[in-house]
């Protein structure tokens, strides 16, 4: 994964830069801001300490309440199956199609479904999978990823999604959003009503009911758990809250953290197939609950990224995704999350770039609903990098000899007066450097400000006039250390 | 009483006025200032490149340079966002040193910080003829909660009006190495950053560290802006913005 390449392309493209500026102008994070306002700061605060720990407390005994969330499930007519890779939960998803004839598959969001390429599972075994989430139907049909977690299509403009809705709907081309949204309404339902199988994710799996999750803004999520035959939610298992009061603080959070609203559209809990008292629902319910790496992170270092409820909150407040967008990070996660994710979960010497993706600003954990501390993870990773040998030998050495240096004052003192003389002379009479030896990078998009004096501070200082009253108590610098 | 002053690297190495300033200030305020002569830097660049190793070795020397102030002083909101929120992660498991970390943690201000809480009637008598807008640097912003100690600073400096820009809390895409990792996507940052200063008809785009300072003044000036003077804050409260 390149995430240099792919940014660079990011931010040559016009059109892709006026959607990302377009999402920031009207985005979410004016949004979550209003929002956390209404809420009270103080009181939004302490949710989200409330809501750190809940996921703590799940994630500290995460098999007791998988185990609780699948007898409960299971009592209420659910199957529950767990799935250890990304490639197991596609064969056991195939599986069930096969069992009952599934031509057909609806889906809403999955993040999950994302991860384990599950399109591409159900097409290659002659099964057609439909995206009715509108953002991922347009994905579907551009033959792309999403670039961010809930708000896939954010990097399309409107008049991208009208050539797009031209040529594959053939009808006459619309140019508002009601008219578009519409349109692919009236495709859609055709899928509603003839599919077999609805595939959704989940947003929280809860232990003491047994029931699945999903928060969304289309009713299409409604539809796709209710009306096919046959329901399948498939997540990560680390969805799971031990109960209905902890969902109901994370709603609280997550809502307003995405998009700034009290409460979603939709809130949907699914327990168990159609009952006998029931008019509608699906005749099967399976769950398919997926590791994939997830129990790696478990009791180690990295933890605090499992209590992730997929919000949105980090990459709508971080400036580095704002300005390269989704794509340039490489795999389904983008942002701050993804970029602990992706090495997290595809391994450290296949994301080397991302954890280094970040000013480490601090914007992303100030703003994630359960605190997690992704500057102090993405740092983490760095160290581990290092730790394996993992970073060019040219980087470490700066650093040593930077570090060796800076223990030897009277070398440093030496070294750092000629590199201030030398840069001095470099910026000129405006003072600006224009070509930075050793830092090329630097000077791609800007000057670099030379010295101001062509001496440091340590010598200015040494040959300042002492004011006689400090004579005798102030250490200064000796001019023997120069 | 004694106060140390850490200078920080990159006020040594680029702009020693600002230290003169922080000592002017200081010794207005009534503190005898100690300036260690051994001080150099305090291991961020190592920490924040994930080289623990080459961050402890620098922390532990800069604990021991400053082991005899009651009060440490930095200019720069990152430097003492280094010592205060991350020295103790460097030595989590060492007893020892880490009971002298947090030691040092409980000493250490930043300048602005240091300025309202410990000499709250040291007056201010520098004057600054102009409109000036104030960038939070996210170190001392986020780590420290350096926000409003500037601001209610600059409101004592006769003249200076001061007119908050979009985005004041946005990061300006320095990021210490990540500048030099991702030029491209970096100087993006700080073009944002740039509009959103310029858009405000300020003078002068005031601030709390050198890392912000040269990347915001080596874009405002690579984008043609030679007008808007990028200054520290300690250089505006000192009145020594002219050297
Ligand atoms: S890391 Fe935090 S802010 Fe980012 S998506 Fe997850 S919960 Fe939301």
């Amino acid at each position: 994964m390149h995430f240099k390449a792919r940014s660079s392309v990011a931010l040559a493209d016009a059109t892709l830069q006026a959607n990302l500026r377009k999402f920031q102008s009207t985005g979410f994070t004016a949004l979550r801001a209003k929002a956390v306002a209404e809420f009270g700061p103080e009181l939004f605060e302490a949710l989200r300490g409330e809501g750190a720990a809940i996921r703590d407390r799940s994630l500290a005994h995460l098999d007791a309440w998988l185990e609780r969330f699948e007898a409960e499930a299971v009592r209420r007519g659910a199957t529950v199956l767990f799935a250890e890779t990304r490639a197991e939960a596609c064969e056991l998803l195939i599986d069930i199609c096969r069992r009952h004839g599934v031509r057909k598959a609806i889906k809403s969001k999955s993040m999950l479904s994302e991860e384990a390429g599950v399109n591409e599972a159900l097409a290659a075994n002659g099964i057609t999978p439909i995206e009715t989430d509108l953002g991922e139907y347009i994905l579907q049909l551009a033959g792309e990823p999403p670039s961010h977690i809930i708000a896939p299509a954010l990097h399309k403009s409107k008049e991208e999604v009208a050539v797009l809705f031209e040529a594959h709907h053939h009808a006459p081309r619309k140019d508002d959003i009601p008219r578009m949204t519409r349109e692919a309404r009236e495709v859609l339902r055709e899928h509603f009503l003839s599919a077999d199988l609805g595939i959704s994710g989940g947003n929280f799996l809860i232990a003491e009911t047994g029931s699945g999750v999903i928060v969304t803004n289309e009713g299409n999520g409604r539809m796709v758990t209710t009306l096919p035959r046959v329901h399948v939610c498939i997540t990560g298992i680390e969805k799971v809250l031990p109960t209905l009061e902890d969902f109901s603080t994370l709603l609280r959070l997550l809502t307003r953290s995405a998009t700034g609203q009290s409460i979603s559209n939709y809130v949907s809990l699914f327990t168990g197939p159609r009952g006998r008292q029931d008019r509608d629902g699906p005749e099967h319910m399976v769950f398919i609950l997926v590791d994939a790496g997830r129990t790696s992170l478990v009791g180690g270092d990295m933890q605090e990224m499992l209590r992730c409820i997929r919000c949105g909150a980090c990459m709508n407040h971080c400036p580095v995704y704002r300005a390269v967008g989704g794509h340039s990070y490489g795999w389904v996660y983008p942002g701050p999350m993804g970029a602990v994710l992706t090495p997290s979960y595809m391994g450290l010497a296949n994301a080397l770039d991302l954890p280094h993706a970040a000013t480490l600003c601090g914007a992303c954990s100030v703003a994630c609903p359960v605190k997690i501390p992704l500057p102090e993870l993405l740092r983490k990773l760095r160290e581990k990098q290092v730790d394996r040998g993992l970073r060019p030998r040219s980087e470490r050495a700066a650093i040593r000899l930077w570090s060796w240096t800076a223990r030897r004052p009277r070398l440093y003192a030496l070294a750092t007066a000629i590199a201030v003389r030398l840069l001095r002379i470099l910026g000129g009479r405006d003072g600006m450097i224009s070509m930075l030896p050793f830092g090329g990078e630097w000077t791609r998009g800007r000057f670099f400000p030379a010295p101001k004096s062509g001496r440091t501070f340590r010598s200015l200082y040494a040959s300042r006039p002492k004011p006689a009253r400090n004579r005798g108590q102030t250490t200064v610098f000796s001019s023997k250390q120069q | 009483m004694r106060v140390g002053l850490f200078v920080t690297c990159l006020v040594d190495l680029m702009r020693p006025s600002i230290g003169f300033a922080a000592l002017k200030l200081l010794e207005n305020a009534g503190y005898e200032v100690t300036v260690p002569a051994m001080q150099t830097c305090c291991g961020q660049p190592g920490w924040n490149s994930g080289d623990r190793e080459a961050a402890r070795a620098l922390a532990e020397r800069l604990i021991a340079q400053f082991e005899e102030c009651r009060y440490v002083v930095v200019p720069s909101g990152s430097c003492a966002g280094m010592i205060r929120a991350h020295f103790p992660e460097v030595f989590e498991d060492e007893p020892a040193m880490l009971a002298k970390a947090r030691g040092l943690v409980a000493r250490t201000y930043e300048l602005t910080e240091f300025l309202t809480r410990m000499a709250k009637r040291a007056s201010v008598s520098a004057s600054f003829d102009g409109t000036v807008t104030y960038h939070d640097s996210c170190s001392g912003l986020r780590e420290i909660g350096v926000k409003v100690q500037p601001r209610q600073l600059l409101a004592k400096v006769a003249g200076l009006k001061l007119v908050e820009m979009e985005e004041c809390e946005t990061c300006c895409g320095f990021g210490g190495t990540f500048s030099i990792k991702y030029g491209e996507i970096s100087s993006a940052m700080a073009e944002k950053k740039c509009a959103n200063i310029e858009a405000t008809g300020a003078q002068a785009v005031v601030l709390g560290d050198l890392g912000c300072m040269l990347n915001i003044e080596g874009r405002l000036r690579r984008r043609g802006d030679v007008k808007t003077r990028v200054l520290h804050v300690a250089e505006v409260l000192a009145g020594t913005t002219e050297g």
